[in-house]
């Protein structure tokens, strides 16, 4: 186990390496600080004495020693546009997608695993076909456009949903703002998070059910009806916790992916999270935000992967974290 | 009156352009307390009629016509909901492969456990208890400490018995046992046929036991069946089947089964299932592009091995210190001479499939040599030496589903070693290839197709042809038949002997069957836990073998001839 987490932390380390390289090196490229900093009637003079003070005339692996210094500290720069640190500018917009992505992973376990169970089980009722036809519709169809449908039924149409913003956010703990503690919240969230939701879900549906296929026709799954067990509880306890397991593994990956792709949902529906921060970051040549973000992310992913390891390692007996040959 | 009578019972599987009918016509009767026997060959429909009794065929499978009876029950029309009342408590069943049928997620105690609530209707406590209990019966030691394990913590006969346990554990009238040892080694399958047989006379449960192998049937059943193409064939005693069968197919199956007490030069009578294509080109040797490959300086010695080591890391760890081995081979040396079949027997996990691969070049050894007519293979800077050594060895792979590209023809599988060796001129390959599939009787006309459209057999010929395409001095075959049907397995040996007549070749032979070695082999060595512990002329080492685990190994074999010896069936120790 802690070997298992010292090999984790050492190529998490490797990534984050990596992916500082990739930010560093974009923030030489992606145009002059200086111009975003300075006031328009500034002279050549001024600005060159800036850069100067800004350490921009330094060798590139000076300037790059003094960026992972800075980073391992904590500090990752200040926003030209907030004239804050930028980890401060992105943890205050983390609760807002970390829950918009939470709200989607809800939907997508509790619809996927017992529709793509279903489909399992009855592979030639209606029902399942039409899931299936569904589910190919729905993976091509692109997060924007469905969320732009959802604002045009349930928002302008109907008139039921709000059609922007987090609503009513309540403090907790402090420092976290949180949807979930009141009703005006909770609406706020649920056309997002489904919007959020709509390209993943197909894609689960479908995995779950292939996996559920292959899981349903291994000797074990027969032997147990062989015992005399009823088809319930061997679909839904000897069945559904083998089909998890590959289901887990492609999870991780997904949701790491999905706090990421927050951003086309947040931009449609006026989201305060760092999607919708960094769409503004871009927008605003706001460069130091702009790499603390790819950094913050990436971290994000390494954490996630890490976590569902671990969990994989709990649900299967066979799996020995330190990768011992059973 | 009889536990399990079956009634013209017939079962098919409806496709989409024709049914498929899987059993035809079947009828027998089997009495409480009595093993029998249900014999036959892949796609015989042995199986079918297992899963049909409790109605476990996979769809579209389904009873078309005839009448099962249990105790006089009619059971063959009962619902989904009254069929679940028969399953696990009143029909037990075992399956082939220990290592699948168990759920890998639960503990045994769990599955176990499940059973027994669902079958006795016991509370979870009593349950555990009864569990326990049942453990220590099929003889799990320490059974309170096992059951909370789970089942990738158990070897393949430990989890055997305790699918067997779990089979008991709604106290079952009869037992369906399908395959249940072919998974299994020989010492392991000789205590599970006697702990089946010892349960079923004790607790007078009736067996139907299903399986492919005529050792099984000789040493533990009563009345053995033989199925045919979905057709029983013949029923009768044990004996009676055994020493006097009637028909054709009985006769011919019985001949193909390698006898473990004489060599014979070849097995006759085996081309009734799957008949090689007749008038085929023979090809001369002499004159013939293969036989160009013989033209080599004899030495005595073709392959000589000296203590050869290889360790594989079971557990590792950061520091080498805590990292854990398992020792493959332990110091192993052999010779094995031009000309001759060199057999090496040993349990799974022995070493032997190993010593393959490291002579092959598959597996690097880490200490040790290996010499080929004179060249070493282990280390040697020689790149060009070694890889004319490597094309002179060829291997021949157990699994033939697994052993050939699917994505390419049988024309380019053959023809690919010779391309890559440029053993013949571009434009000749096609001939040559076509000369070899006529050669081990598949016929030229088939290079056109893919591997898919074959049988296990044929694609074990296919393996063969292309075996012999680099002109091999060497074959290596590595389980070439315990994949296959026991009278293919009679013509791929007769094929592999007649291979070796004619082209000298020498044969490195791995097999766990102690009677296919005896009728392949010149020599043969005795392996375990990666040690070498006998090597001895085959006859020898049949008639007088020296070693202590040589004597086991021959003792606990099923020899389905026994029965010509004693005239009796032995019983199985207890």
């Amino acid at each position: 186990m802690t070997q298992f987490l010292l090999q984790r932390i050492l190529q998490a380390g490797l990534v984050m390496l990596i992916i500082s390289m990739f930010c560093f090196s974009i923030q030489g490229t992606l145009g002059d600080p200086t111009r975003e900093l300075a006031a328009m009637s500034m002279s050549d003079e001024e600005r060159a004495s800036l850069r100067e003070s800004l350490g921009l005339n330094d060798p590139l692996p000076v300037q790059y020693g003094r960026f992972v210094k800075r980073a391992l500290q904590g500090d990752l720069g200040t926003s030209y546009f907030f004239k804050e640190p930028t980890l401060d500018v992105i943890l205050k917009k983390l609760p807002a997608t970390l829950e918009l992505s939470f709200a989607a992973s809800l939907i997508i376990i509790f619809v996927s695993i017992p529709l793509g169970v279903f489909c399992a089980i009855q592979p030639r009722h209606w029902f399942s076909r039409f899931t299936m036809a569904v589910s190919v519709v729905g993976i091509s169809i692109p997060v924007f456009l469905t969320a732009l449908a959802l604002i045009f039924i349930f928002s302008i149409t109907l008139g039921w949903m709000p059609s922007f913003g987090r609503g009513e956010i309540v403090q907790v703990w402090g420092y976290w703002s949180t949807n979930f503690a009141s009703w005006d919240g909770i609406v706020h969230i649920i056309m997002p998070s489904i919007a959020l939701s709509s390209i993943m879900l197909p894609l689960f549906i479908r995995l779950v059910r292939a996996e559920m296929l292959e899981v349903l026709s291994s000797e074990y799954v027969k032997f147990a009806r062989a015992k005399g067990l009823p088809a319930m509880p061997v679909y839904l306890k000897h069945a559904l916790k083998n089909t998890m397991l590959p289901v887990i593994t492609v999870g991780g990956v997904q949701i790491g992916i999905m706090v990421a792709y927050t951003i086309l949902t947040e931009s449609v529906f006026q989201w305060p999270g760092m999607g919708f921060m960094f769409l503004e970051a871009v927008n605003r040549s706001d460069i130091p935000l702009i790499t603390a973000y790819i950094m913050f992310v990436g971290f994000l992913f390494v954490v996630v992967n890490t976590l569902v390891d671990l969990l994989y390692g709990v649900i299967n007996p066979m799996v020995d974290l330190v990768g011992r040959r059973q | 009156m009889p536990l399990l009578s079956i009634k013209n019972l017939s079962i098919e599987f409806p496709g989409r352009y024709e049914t498929d009918y899987a059993v035809e016509g079947v009828s027998f009767d089997l009495e409480p307390g009595e093993i029998l026997g249900l014999v036959g060959e892949s796609g015989a429909g042995k199986s079918t009629i297992g899963n049909g009794i409790v109605q476990l065929l996979s769809p579209p499978g389904r009873v078309s016509k005839g009448d099962i009876y249990l105790n006089d029950t009619k059971i063959s029309t009962f619902t989904d909901k009254e069929i679940l009342k028969v399953r696990g408590s009143r029909v037990g069943f075992i399956f082939q492969d220990p290592m699948t049928s168990l759920n890998p997620l639960f503990t045994v105690e769990n599955q176990l456990v499940e059973t027994i609530t669902t079958n006795l209707g016991a509370a979870p406590k009593e349950a555990s208890r009864i569990a326990v209990d049942l453990l220590d019966q099929v003889g799990i030691p320490d059974p309170e400490v096992r059951i909370k394990q789970f089942p990738h913590q158990f070897s393949g006969g430990m989890r055997q018995r305790v699918v067997i346990a779990i089979a008991l554990a709604g106290e079952p009238e009869l037992l369906i046992a399908d395959e249940p040892t072919t998974a299994l080694d020989v010492s392991v399958q000789d205590q599970i046929l006697s702990l089946i047989r010892k349960l079923c006379h004790e607790r007078k449960v009736g067996c139907l036991l299903v399986t492919h192998d005529m050792g099984v049937i000789s040493s533990v059943t009563d009345r053995v069946a033989v199925m045919y193409m979905g057709r029983l064939v013949e029923i009768g005693t044990t004996k009676q089947v055994l020493t006097q069968p009637q028909h054709d197919y009985t006769k011919s199956l019985i001949s193909a089964v390698p006898r473990a007490n004489i060599k014979i030069d070849r097995f006759p009578l085996v081309e009734y299932i799957e008949t090689t294509e007749k008038g085929l080109k023979h090809i001369d040797v002499s004159n013939h592009w293969l036989g160009e490959g013989l033209r080599h300086a004899h030495s005595e010695a073709l392959l000589e091995i000296n203590d050869l080591n290889l360790s594989f890391i079971t557990q590792d760890a950061l520091l080498a210190k805590n990292r854990k081995y398992l020792q493959a081979t332990r110091d192993v040396s052999l010779v094995i001479k031009a000309g001759e079949s060199f057999g090496l027997v040993g349990e799974s996990g022995s070493g032997k499939s190993t010593i393959a691969r490291m002579v092959a070049g598959l597996q690097q050894p880490d200490s040790g040599s290996i010499r080929f007519d004179g060249v070493e293979l282990v280390n040697n800077p020689d790149r060009a030496a070694v890889q004319q050594a490597r094309r002179q060895m060829q291997m021949v792979f157990q699994n033939p589903y697994s052993s050939l590209n699917g994505r390419m023809k049988v024309n380019d599988i053959i023809a690919e070693p010779m391309r890559f060796h440029k053993l013949a001129p571009p434009q000749d390959v096609l001939q040559i290839v076509g000369d070899l599939l006529d050669h081990v009787g598949l016929g030229r006309q088939m290079g056109r197709r893919y591997p898919h459209e074959f049988s296990g057999g044929q694609r074990q010929r296919i393996s063969i042809a292309r075996a012999l395409a680099s002109r091999p001095r060497l074959l290596i075959c590595d389980e070439p038949t315990s994949a296959l049907d026991v009278s293919v397995q009679a013509q791929i040996l007769n094929l592999l002997k007649d291979l070796q007549d004619e082209l000298g070749l020498t044969m490195l032979f791995i097999s766990h069957d102690l009677p296919v070695i005896r009728q392949m082999c010149d020599r043969v060595a005795i392996m375990r836990h990666g040690r070498i512990l006998e090597t001895a002329e085959t006859e020898t080492f049949f008639e007088h073998p020296q070693n202590e685990y040589s004597i086991e190994l021959l003792d606990l074999m099923p020899r389905f001839d026994r029965i010509y010896e004693n005239e009796a069936v032995t019983q199985p120790k207890q």
